[in-house]
């Protein structure tokens, strides 16, 4: 299946993806964000949508509109309290402004389909090496502000007493969830992007017992479900995005089951 | 006799629409252990913030000593029950370092320290979701030591656990002070403890104050309000 060109784009890009997401995601779920992960994967799809109105690319829309609604719900909401009615009046408007675009734009329905569900067919050359410097900007800048962000992610009570402040570091993981957010619906789609970046993150939740261990056991969730999806989808011919939502499902059961064992 | 690591003097603070405190002056001694002993709502975390320069005062100074060092432990945290990292992972956070993922051979054995310092190496391992409330409080004290610091604020360590565990941490703090010349502020309402294991006591009530030394403390002629402490923190 490698001799075909777009199963190699996919396989790239799909691999990037799953250890950009499978990282993001661990800090994701530490945060609670699982929520505005959620909502920034429809913010995704008007981005998308307004990408095919303006005539630009898919991917270049979905990170300007999911950079501007998580920076949005930042501004709005810095206090925990607020942050799920900010969330849902931000993410209500970014749904409307989608259909919005796509009836404006005259696209099939079959375009939204693309945009919602992933194609992996869709993905070219270009588009891999775009995913992968995206993909190598949000890890490099990860790699120097680790600590930090662990620090307040974790425990953010304690970072604020010994001194961290929670602000920038707030700001910061906004803007790389909505590039990881952006990058991951090439594949999976933006309907389910939220997958990758909150299952693998349970699965390491359960099974890890430090950071290190927990971003490992999330980065090899979404890679073994990514790979064995692509593969599925290519023998069967049914949609890729299926299979990883139900092998990273199959996973997630697995790892709160061994979770309730071990009590 | 070498200068007070905190001077407090004619402080004055109050939220806008809730005065605090008037005039308030007291030291606290290299290596002393002072309890902040006052009502719910008095104003003692208010002090710390204070303190630790997070609100200005209205009127009036806090002074440290230039090589003052503080580690505080906070009143509340939010460590739920599937909170997943261990206690030594937890206490880790704290090292900051260079910023990247992997520890240094040095930053390991100041977590070997802290944990030592703090009894948990045999605990080291459990996740901290599931460690005892006792067990959770040393851990935020370990943390707060990971730094080397030589001020140690505890806002209401000690209020959610059970009379030995209470002990058994407070005897922690007092090894702690003995051992490392930590200067410990002690927030509580618990009379007792203060008067077990501090030298000296701040009281706070509305519009007074009262600093002496514990062996002068007459639990009988104490605001009513702090007398109930026991039963009170039990029940939180
Ligand atoms: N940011 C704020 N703005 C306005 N009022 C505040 C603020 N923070 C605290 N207060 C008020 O100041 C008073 C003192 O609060 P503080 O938290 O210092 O009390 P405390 O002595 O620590 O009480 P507790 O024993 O319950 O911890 C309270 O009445 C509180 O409502
Ligand atoms: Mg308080």
């Amino acid at each position: 299946m490698f001799t075909y060109d777009f199963m190699q784009n996919a396989w790239l890009a799909a691999t990037f993806i799953a250890i950009t997401t499978g990282i993001v995601g661990v800090f994701v779920t530490a945060r609670g964000m699982s929520f505005l992960a959620h909502t920034l994967s429809e913010v995704g799809f008007a981005g998308a949508a307004f990408a095919v109105f303006v005539a630009i690319r898919p991917l270049d829309g979905m990170l300007l509109f999911t950079i501007l609604a998580s920076l949005t719900v930042g501004k709005l909401s810095v206090k925990q309290s607020r942050r799920e009615a900010s969330i849902s009046a931000v993410s209500s408007v970014f749904i409307g402004l989608g259909i919005l675009f796509l009836s404006l734009s005259n696209e099939s329905s079959s375009y939204a389909t693309t945009i919602l569900f992933g194609s992996i067919i869709g993905i070219s050359r270009q588009d891999v090496w775009q995913l992968v410097a995206l993909a190598a900007g949000v890890l490099l800048t990860m790699g120097f502000g680790y600590r930090k962000l662990a620090f307040d992610s974790f425990d953010a009570v304690g970072a604020r007493a010994q001194g961290v402040r929670g602000n920038w570091i707030s700001i910061y993981f906004l803007l790389i969830l909505a590039i990881s957010v952006s990058i991951g619906a090439q594949i999976v789609g933006s309907l389910l992007v939220f997958i990758l970046l909150t299952l693998p993150p349970s699965v390491a939740k359960y099974l890890g017992r430090t950071l290190p261990q927990m971003l490992v056991i999330s980065v090899a969730a979404g890679l073994i479900g990514v790979w064995a999806g692509l593969a599925l989808g290519y023998l069967t011919n049914w949609p890729v995005t299926f299979f990883i939502a139900a092998i990273e499902f199959v996973f997630y059961f697995i790892a709160l089951g061994v979770h309730r064992l071990r009590d | 006799m070498t200068a007070p690591l905190l001077t407090v003097d004619h402080l004055s603070f109050g939220f806008r629409d809730r005065p605090l405190y008037e005039d308030l002056s007291f030291t606290l001694p290299r290596g002393s252990m002072t309890s902040l002993i006052g009502a719910n709502g008095v104003g003692k975390t208010t002090l710390v913030r204070l303190l630790m320069g997070e609100l200005q005062p209205n009127a009036g100074t806090i002074t440290f000593t230039a090589d003052m060092k503080l580690g505080y432990v906070p009143q509340f945290r939010n460590i739920d029950s599937e909170f997943p990292l261990t206690i030594a992972s937890f206490v880790q956070l704290n090292q900051l370092g260079h910023g990247f993922p992997w520890h240094t051979k040095r930053e390991k054995v100041a977590l070997h320290q802290a944990l030592a310092q703090t009894h948990l190496l045999e605990r080291r391992n459990l996740a901290m979701g599931r460690a005892s409330g006792g067990e959770k409080q040393k851990a935020y004290l370990a943390q707060a030591l990971l730094t080397q610091p030589n001020f140690l604020i505890l806002d209401e360590a000690t209020a959610s656990l059970d009379v030995n565990t209470k002990e058994e941490l407070m005897g922690l703090v007092k090894e702690l002070n003995e051992t490392l010349g930590l200067t410990v502020l002690f927030v509580t309402h618990d009379l007792g403890l203060a008067k077990a294991y501090t030298d000296q006591y701040l009281l706070l009530t509305p519009g007074h104050y009262e600093m002496r030394a514990t062996d002068q403390m007459d639990i009988a002629t104490m605001p009513d309000e702090l007398k109930s402490g026991e039963e009170e923190e039990a029940a939180h």
